[in-house]
C-alpha cells in the first residue's frame, strides 16, 4: 500500500499533537495538577497508525495509557484538559479524571484503570457490531502486561470462535511498570500467541506510524469482511517513566543507554524525516503544523482554566440513571 | 523511642519474619527493584534476592492462586496485590479456594498465606483506585482481615499474619504510608483478633478501622476542649472481631459512634451496631451512629472525594449530636 502525502502530514500532524500534549501535561502536573498520569510519548504511531484506519464511529477501548489513544481518534483537547482540570466542562463532566477518559460521541468507549479491561470490552463492541450488523469495529489497546492477564486469553478466543470484528493493538513497550517482557513472558513476540486462538497476529515496527497504519487497515478490512479479528503487537518504548509520579524517567529498572537508542527511533522523528525526504513538506510547513498544535493546546488550557469547577454535591449524581443529585444518599 | 513511616513498618515486620523463616518468600507485581507502587518493599531484593521477592507477570488471579498452592506444600507466601481494587481479580482465589480449603478438607490442610494490600482514597486515584472493600473479604468465612493504623500496629500485626496458619488479608492505607509514630527496637508481636484502646474516655465509644482512627485523634483533641471525652476502639482485626472489648466500653460510656473510610451503608459500622444492639442495648443512652462514604463511586478531584469521604469535622459534628 501507498500511503498517500496527505494521510502521512495527517498522521505526523496528530503525533505531534499527542507529544506537545504531553509536553503540556507534565508541566501542568509540575505545577500542581492532581491525578495519576500515564505519558503516550513513545508510542505516538501505535495510537495515531491504529486510528487513521478506524471511521468516526468506530470503537476504541483504551488503558490507564489511554490519552493518545482518545485524540488520535479525535478526542477534545478542550474536553480532556478540563477533565483533568475537575472542570464541568470535561470529557466526563469532571468526575473521572485522566485515567478514564470516556466520549462515546467519537467512538471511545473508556480508558479503564484495570488493565486488561479493553479487550473484554472491545468483545461486547464489536458482539454489538456484529449483531446489528452495523460494519462497525471495535478496537482495544492494550499493553505487554496486560497480554498476561487471565481475561486476555479468554477474549482472544472469544474473538476467535465468534469471528469478532475487533482487533488487539498491543503495545508492547518492554515493561509492566518495571518489571521488562522478558521476565513477564515466557514469549518475547507476544504476537505469536494469536495462532492459538486461530487469529492471524502481527508483528509491527510500533516506531513506524506508516506501518502501524498499514497493518491496521489490512486488520479493519479483514474485520468488515466478517473474517474476525486481528491481533497486532506493536513494539514500541515510552520514553517517561510508567507514570509522571516517577521522575527518574524509569532509569531505576532500565538503563539510558536503552532510553537513548530508542529516542533515536521516535516516531515523530521518523515521519518527518519521511516526508521530507519525499519532498512531501517545506520546514515553513512543519513549522505551521507545530504552531496549530501549540496554539490549540493553549487555548484547550485557557478553556479548561476558565471553566466552572463541578460543585461538590455532583459527587451524588450519576450513580443511576435517574439521579439528579438530589436523591437523598445514606451517608456521613 | 524512635519514630517509623508506616511504609517502613510493614517493611521491618517483613524483614524481620523473612530472616527468621526461610519457607516465607513473597510475590507480587513491581515488587523487586521497582519496590512496590508505594515503595514498601523497596530494598527487600537486595538482601532476600529474586525468587523470595518475586516480581510477578500482571496476573493477579495467578498470584493468589500461586501463594494457595505454595502454602499448601511448605511455603508461607505473602502475596501483595497493588491496590484492593484490583483483589477482585484475584478474589476467586480467595474467596472460593483460600478461604475454604481448609474446611472442606476437613482440617487435614492449612493456609498460612498473607494477601497485602492497600486501599482507601485521598490521592485523586479516581474510582478504580480508592475503594475500600475489607467487607467483601470481611463477610466470608475462612478469612482474617486486619487493617493496621499506626506504625507500630502495622509492623506487630504483620508479624503475627505471617506466623498465623490461615489466610489473612492484611490491609494497608495508602493515604497513612508516610504517617510516623514509635515503633520499639526490639521485637514485639500484637495478637490477631484483639482490638487497642487508642485513647481512653468516659462519654461516647467510638469504634474507628484504619485511617479513621486518625480522624478520631484528632477529633477527640478538638472534643476534649469542649468537655467531651471520647474513647477510641480500634479494633484493627476485623474478622474475627473482638466483640468484648467493644461491649465493654459501650457498657461504660452508654454512647457508640463508628467510623469508617468504605461506604457506610452495608459496612462494618453495621456489624458493630448489630452487635451492640444484641448485646448491650440497655446501656445506650442515645442512638448508634455510624459515619462511612457517602454510596457512590469515589470521584477523581478532590473537591468531589473530600465530600464524599469522611474527616474529622464529620466526627466531632456526630459526637456533638450524640451528646446534646
Ligand atoms: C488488574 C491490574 N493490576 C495491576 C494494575 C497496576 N498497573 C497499572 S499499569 C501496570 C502495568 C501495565 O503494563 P502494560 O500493560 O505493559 O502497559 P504500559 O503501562 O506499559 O502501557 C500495572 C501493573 C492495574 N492497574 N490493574
Ligand atoms: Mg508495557
Amino acid at each position: 500500500m501507498e500511503i498517500s502525502r496527505e494521510i502521512l502530514i495527517g498522521m505526523y500532524s496528530k503525533m505531534l499533537l499527542l507529544r506537545r500534549f504531553d509536553e503540556k501535561v507534565v508541566e501542568l502536573y509540575r505545577s500542581g495538577m492532581k491525578g495519576l498520569y500515564h505519558l503516550t510519548a513513545g508510542g505516538e504511531a501505535v495510537a495515531v497508525g491504529v486510528c487513521s484506519a478506524l471511521s468516526q464511529d468506530d470503537y476504541i477501548l483504551s488503558t490507564h495509557r489511554g490519552k493518545g489513544h482518545y485524540l488520535a481518534k479525535g478526542g477534545d483537547l478542550q474536553a480532556i484538559l478540563a477533565e483533568f482540570m475537575e472542570k464541568q466542562t470535561g470529557c466526563n463532566r469532571g468526575k473521572g479524571g485522566p485515567m478514564h477518559i470516556i466520549d462515546p460521541s467519537v467512538g471511545m468507549l473508556g480508558a479503564n484503570g484495570i488493565v486488561g479491561s479493553s479487550l473484554p470490552i472491545a468483545c461486547g463492541a464489536a458482539l454489538s457490531a456484529k449483531l446489528r450488523r452495523s460494519g462497525q469495529v471495535a478496537a482495544a489497546f492494550f499493553g505487554d502486561g496486560a497480554a498476561n492477564s487471565g481475561v486476555w486469553h479468554e477474549c482472544m478466543n472469544l474473538a476467535g470462535i465468534w469471528k469478532l470484528p475487533v482487533i488487539f493493538v498491543c503495545e508492547n513497550n518492554f515493561y509492566q511498570e518495571s518489571v521488562p517482557v522478558s521476565r513477564h513472558s515466557s514469549i518475547q513476540d507476544l504476537y505469536a500467541r494469536a495462532a492459538g486462538y486461530n487469529i492471524p497476529g502481527y508483528g509491527i515496527d510500533g516506531m513506524d506510524v506508516s506501518a502501524v497504519y498499514e497493518a491496521a487497515v489490512e486488520a479493519v478490512q479483514r474485520a468488515k469482511r466478517g473474517d474476525g479479528a486481528t491481533m497486532l503487537e506493536c513494539k514500541t518504548y515510552r520514553f517517561h517513566g510508567h507514570s509522571e509520579a516517577d521522575p527518574t524517567k524509569g532509569l531505576r529498572y532500565r538503563s539510558g543507554e536503552e532510553l537513548a537508542a530508542w529516542l533515536e527511533k521516535c516516531p515523530l522523528k521518523q515521519a518527518k524525516a519521511r516526508l521530507l525526504e519525499r519532498g512531501w513538506i517545506a520546514d515553513a510547513e512543519l513549522e505551521a503544523i507545530d504552531q496549530r498544535c501549540t496554539q490549540g493546546i493553549e487555548e484547550a488550557v485557557n478553556f479548561a482554566k476558565s471553566s466552572p469547577d463541578v460543585p461538590a454535591e455532583w459527587a451524588l449524581k450519576d450513580v443511576f440513571t435517574d439521579d439528579q443529585g438530589e436523591i437523598c444518599h445514606e451517608g456521613c | 523511642m524512635r519514630e517509623i513511616t508506616y511504609r517502613e513498618a510493614v517493611r521491618e515486620a517483613m524483614r524481620e519474619e523473612m530472616r527468621r523463616d526461610s519457607a516465607v518468600f513473597q510475590l507480587g507485581e513491581d515488587i523487586g527493584v521497582f519496590g512496590g507502587s508505594y515503595k514498601v518493599t523497596l530494598g527487600l531484593v537486595d538482601e532476600f534476592g529474586t525468587e523470595r521477592i518475586l516480581d510477578t507477570p500482571l496476573a493477579e488471579a495467578g498470584i493468589a492462586g500461586a501463594a494457595v498452592g505454595s502454602a499448601l506444600v511448605g511455603m508461607r507466601p505473602v502475596a501483595e496485590i497493588m491496590y484492593i481494587d484490583f483483589s477482585t481479580l484475584a478474589s476467586d482465589m480467595i474467596i472460593n479456594t483460600a478461604a475454604k480449603m481448609r474446611f472442606m478438607s476437613g482440617g487435614t490442610i492449612k493456609l498460612p498465606i498473607v494477601i497485602r494490600t492497600q486501599e482507601g482514597g485521598g490521592v485523586s486515584a479516581g474510582p478504580q483506585h480508592s475503594q475500600c472493600l475489607e467487607m467483601m473479604f470481611a463477610h466470608v468465612p475462612g478469612l482474617i482481615v486486619v487493617l493496621p493504623a499506626t506504625p507500630y500496629d502495622a509492623k506487630g500485626l504483620l508479624k503475627s499474619a505471617i506466623r498465623e496458619d490461615n489466610p489473612v488479608i492484611f490491609i494497608e492505607h495508602k493515604g497513612m504510608y508516610a504517617s510516623k509514630g514509635p515503633v520499639p527496637e526490639e521485637e514485639y508481636l500484637i495478637p490477631l483478633g484483639k482490638a487497642d484502646m487508642k485513647r481512653e474516655g468516659k462519654d461516647i465509644t467510638v469504634v474507628a478501622l484504619s485511617r479513621s482512627v486518625l480522624f478520631a485523634m484528632e477529633a477527640a483533641e478538638r472534643l476534649a476542649r469542649e468537655g467531651i471525652e471520647i474513647e477510641i476502639i480500634d479494633p484493627m482485626t476485623i474478622k474475627p472481631l473482638d466483640r468484648e472489648c467493644i461491649i465493654q466500653s459501650v457498657k461504660k460510656t452508654g454512647r457508640l459512634l463508628i467510623v469508617h473510610e468504605a461506604c457506610k451503608m452495608y459496612g462494618f459500622g453495621a456489624e458493630v451496631a448489630a452487635l451492640v444492639a444484641d448485646e448491650a442495648i440497655d446501656y445506650l443512652d442515645a442512638p448508634i451512629k455510624r459515619i462511612g462514604a457517602l454510596d457512590v463511586p469515589i470521584p477523581f478531584g478532590m473537591r468531589l472525594e473530600n465530600f464524599v469521604l469522611p474527616n474529622a469535622g464529620d466526627i466531632v459534628e456526630a459526637a456533638r449530636q450524640l451528646m446534646a
